[in-house]
């Protein structure tokens, strides 16, 4: 028995668009739920469409719930672990690949096993660090920690090892040192693994959760994952704030996801295949 | 003011010695070719010459001074590299102009400079492209120009056509030697390729295993190789080289190859009568070879090759040892095939071929042989 | 001699460098990795006397006592658990999501991005997210039928599936990217032939797609054993390790411990705990790693 291509088409199309529908139900419920009034959201059954989408929930999570100050400290935490990382892993990576020095090989092996220990172990110690430090409650408590990875410079090295001897040798002859060569050839060329640790450190701190809530108590340094937190725990009337806080939350990624898909996928993907 | 030396430069990677106890003079406005098997060393002479890498002793001169222990920007040398080196991320106008960039030349000098250099390498209407964009002979002349563009008084080339077809690769060869003469350079030029060494240099360097074998004109090396690899090394197809037993007998000195004895002009005669009763390396190359029914040499055709302007007759010379007993000859000069048991005669098109498997004989051209120490060294025997 | 007096120098610049490259990452791991990783060591064998009147030697005792303890015990067997609820189910749907995507099709793409969004949702997002679908007054699922009493969330019996549950929607999202990304690298020709050998679709997914991929799942189960190990936000936010510690998973059992009971010297040691659990999954990996490097030549 053979269907015709095109109902074959139709079907394959149903079954991706069933699919999609589960994965998406419970962010689309979400959704609407921010756009209810709270009445609405006890009434049975569940209303699948605003039919009069009240934003205001989302000016009260921003005002009320503080989420524009949470996303201001996920922001600028997220840009200081993230450009700190690159930093770190770029100048790391390179001098993995391209220099010779006395214990190196050991010294990259201490580098990989810093993969070996999450950093779930460290957090007794590191809270006391942080605040003997007097880091309790401030931005460097909650980066500095992560300026550091030791994947960022496993994975820049293989990068790095990748540009051919003969361009190092033509910057050589033409009197660029392993500074220079760094910024104007070795960098450029190393883009697109830049550019895939960049989305993954992104998207690990942005979603950081334990940390920021063993550092901080102050309402005015907290991170809006810990802002979900906080808002989770409010009544049941003021839910429909809770879940604009949440679509508030998740939004940065979102973006990021649909700009820099590819990115994110290399990202994630270096090392599961291939290997 | 471009004149280049190696004096008694030696380069060791740990227990290895990639170049030994070099000493090698260039001239100004010279083009030296540097050549040999793969792994002879000559690139590392090269990389020595740019900076690159260090000699372990011995002292490299540039111009008139010493550079042995002077950074590679400040030698007054460009390099262009077999894989390019162009740097993909850039346009072909910063490839060219990164040179200047790091030597400080101001924008507008710089702009001209580049203009100047992309003209005479017809890379006007290119500047703007990325190296990706371009195909392989473009690219090489962007590598040209990149190095061209500051003037050095000495250009080290490293196997810089080996990546171009080979009917390009014809054509470069004569564009390279023209660009030489135009600007008045001096050219030290690494390949594995006979027939670049041959058509492009003023002078030849044979290199192998780190040692320098031989060095002059092309056709000096050609008619008087010095020993028996550069022998077997330069010429396509390459010399006929069979061992043989020397004979002295009233007054004449022949030397006893299989297939046949051949006697051995006066000159080479006392060079080699010492050797009596010895073996010694007959050398014939395949033009001064012919087959003729009244020849000394007795062999049976194995194949035929028709290049349409010429024919090789390859021949195995009546009880010549197998092919496997040759086989150490061979891996010692690989890339040149010197089989000892096969023995080619080169003749025009128009004769006619005979037949694969028909026994034929063969004269040599004695005033024209060859004959080498069959020792390791494989010396040149010639009158002193 | 001058030259090798030169090299010596270029050689120690280069050395110099390097160390200087290196210095900023080791710095940070020194403080922040290793230091408190040693520490951890150290603070195990010294226990907290009561109300904060400081702390004494107690040498391995105090290990053996936790590692002993049925909190602990429990709590190793709560994330066992929750791992074998979340891993294999997170990584079948991404697996069977990437299947279902790698065809050509026009506006697939739109599909792939919708198939791997929740990645861009955060752990604390799709807790607040399946909070409310569990909600007993205002979630879908009640309403749908499904209605334990007690309360899902509060339920011993349902508590630990449901924090699952959000892990398994919270992973397919990265599930389904590291699967496709697997499946693509399977050349066409392999999944062609398996076509013209004429297996069935799910002859084909269990016999040829299952097997080509299986370093890829491999690789998934032991980071995805990796991550439910550390596992913390969903069990804070959604259950607090209730009912009756049913959802203590390890790592909300050290945030306890130090947080609430102030006991570092107990937190030290199931942080070492923790250490070992991870590492062992890591060795396990590296292991099969080799194992396979043996079947590719």
């Amino acid at each position: 028995m053979r269907s015709s291509p095109a109902l074959r088409k139709a079907l394959r199309y149903l079954v991706l668009t069933v699919l999609a529908f589960i994965v998406l139900f419970p962010v689309y419920v979400t959704v609407v739920g921010s756009l209810l009034l709270p009445e609405q959201l006890t009434s049975r059954p569940p209303t699948l469409f605003p039919n009069d989408p009240q934003w205001g929930s989302y000016s009260e999570a921003w005002t009320d719930g503080h989420f524009g100050t949470y996303l201001w400290n996920s922001a600028v935490v997220t840009a200081m672990i993230t450009l700190g990382q690159l930093v770190t892993s770029i100048l790391a990576g390179y001098a993995f690949a391209m220099l010779e020095f006395p214990f190196k090989r050991t010294i990259f092996v201490v580098f990989l096993a810093t993969m070996m220990v999450p950093f779930e172990v460290t957090i007794i110690t590191n809270l006391q660090t942080v605040t003997d430090l007097h880091w309790y409650d401030t931005y460097a408590g909650l980066a500095v920690p992560f300026l550091a990875t030791g994947f960022g410079a496993f994975l820049l090295r293989q990068a790095f090892l990748q540009i051919p001897a003969d361009l190092r040798d033509a910057a050589t002859i033409d009197g660029y040192g392993h500074l220079k060569f760094l910024v104007r050839v070795a960098v450029p060329l190393a883009r697109p693994s830049i550019a895939a640790l960049a989305v993954f450190s992104f998207l690990g701190a942005w979603n950081q959760y334990l940390w920021p809530l063993l550092v901080t108590e102050d309402d005015r340094l907290r991170t809006v994952q810990i802002g979900l937190r906080q808002l989770r725990s409010t009544q049941l009337d003021e839910i429909n704030v809770t879940l604009a806080g949440t679509v508030l939350a998740a939004l940065p990624l979102v973006v990021l996801l649909i700009l820099f898909q590819k990115q994110l996928i290399r990202g994630l993907t270096t090392g599961a295949v291939k290997g | 003011m471009g004149r280049v030396a190696f004096d008694h430069v030696t380069k060791r990677f740990g227990e290895v010695t990639a170049v030994d106890d070099l000493t090698l003079d260039v001239a100004d406005q010279e083009f030296l070719v540097l050549v040999g098997p793969s792994g002879c060393g000559k690139t590392t002479a090269l990389r020595m010459l740019a900076g690159l890498d260090d000699p372990t002793s011995g002292d490299i001169v540039i111009g008139d001074r010493v550079v042995t222990e002077v950074a590679a920007i400040d030698r007054d040398i460009a390099m262009v590299f077999q894989s390019y080196a162009l740097y993909p991320h850039m346009t072909v106008r910063r490839n060219i102009e990164f040179p200047l960039r790091s030597r400080k030349v101001p924008a507008a000098e710089r702009e001209r400079l580049v203009q100047e250099a992309a003209a005479t390498l017809d890379l006007e209407a290119l500047l703007d492209r990325k190296p990706a964009q371009l195909s392989g002979g473009q690219r090489q002349r962007v590598a040209l120009a990149r190095a061209i563009v500051r003037r050095p008084a000495v250009f080290l080339m490293d196997e810089p056509l080996s990546n171009l077809d080979a009917k390009l690769r014809v054509q470069t060869r004569a564009e390279l030697v023209e660009l030489q003469r135009r600007l008045a350079t001096t050219v030290v030029y690494v390949t594995h390729d006979q027939v670049e060494a041959m058509t492009m240099a003023d002078r030849i360097a044979v290199m192998d295993r780190g040692v320098l074998q031989q060095v002059g004109p092309p056709q000096e090396v050609y008619a008087t190789p010095a020993n028996l690899f550069v022998a077997r090394f330069i010429g396509n197809p390459p010399m006929n080289t069979v061992t043989g037993k020397v004979v002295v007998s009233e007054g004449t000195v022949g030397v006893q190859l299989p297939g046949g004895r051949i006697e051995l002009p006066d000159d080479v005669a006392a060079a080699v009568k010492a050797h009596d009763e010895g073996e010694v390396v007959v050398g014939v190359r395949p033009e001064h070879a012919r087959l003729d029914p009244e020849g000394p040499l007795e062999a049976t055709v194995a194949v035929v090759e028709v290049l349409g302007h010429e024919q090789h007759v390859i021949c195995r010379l009546k009880d010549a040892p197998p092919a496997a007993d040759a086989e150490g000859a061979t891996d010692d000069v690989a890339g040149a095939v010197a089989t000892e048991s096969l023995f080619i005669v080169r003749q025009p098109n128009d004769d006619v071929a005979p037949g694969i498997g028909v026994g034929v004989r063969i004269t040599v051209d004695t005033r024209r042989v060859h004959v080498f120490d069959a020792g390791t060294a494989g010396q040149r025997l010639e009158a002193a | 001699m001058a030259r090798s007096h030169t090299r010596a120098a270029q050689r120690r610049r280069e050395a110099l460098l390097g160390y200087l490259l290196v210095a900023p990452a080791l710095l940070v791991f020194a403080v922040f990795t290793f230091y408190p990783f040693a520490k951890n060591f150290r603070l195990a064998v010294y226990r907290d006397k009561l109300f904060g009147a400081g702390s004494e030697y107690v040498g391995t005792e105090q290990v053996t006592d936790v590692l002993g303890s049925g909190d602990f015990r429990q709590s190793l067997w709560v994330t066992v658990l929750f791992a074998l609820m979340s891993v294999p189910a997170g990584i079948f749907l991404g697996l069977a999501l990437a299947v279902a995507a790698h065809q050509r099709l026009k506006g697939i793409g739109i599909y792939r991005t919708i198939f791997a969004s929740t990645v861009a949702s955060s752990v604390a997002v799709a807790s607040v997210i399946f909070g409310t679908l569990f909600n007993p007054v205002i979630g879908w699922l009640p309403w749908l039928g499904f209605n334990p009493q007690p309360p899902l969330l509060q339920n011993p019996d349902w508590a630990l599936p449901a924090v699952a549950l959000v892990t398994i929607w919270q992973s397919i999202g990265l599930s389904f990217i590291v699967m496709s990304a697997g499946l693509q690298a399977i050349p066409d020709e392999v999944m062609e032939a398996a076509q013209l050998d004429g297996a069935r679709p799910w002859r084909r997914f269990w016999r040829v797609t299952v097997p080509l991929l299986s370093p890829t799942i491999f690789f998934a189960v032991v980071v995805g054993g990796i991550f439910a190990f550390q596992a913390f936000a969903q069990v804070e936010m959604l259950t607090d390790g209730g009912p009756i510690k049913r959802t203590n998973v390890l790592t909300y059992y050290i945030y306890t411990t130090m947080r609430e009971a102030q006991d570092e010297g107990k937190a030290a040691v199931l942080s070492i705990a923790l250490f070992f659990v991870t590492l062992a999954l890591t060795l396990f990996q590296m292991r099969i790693l080799e194992k396979r490097v043996h079947y590719a030549q």
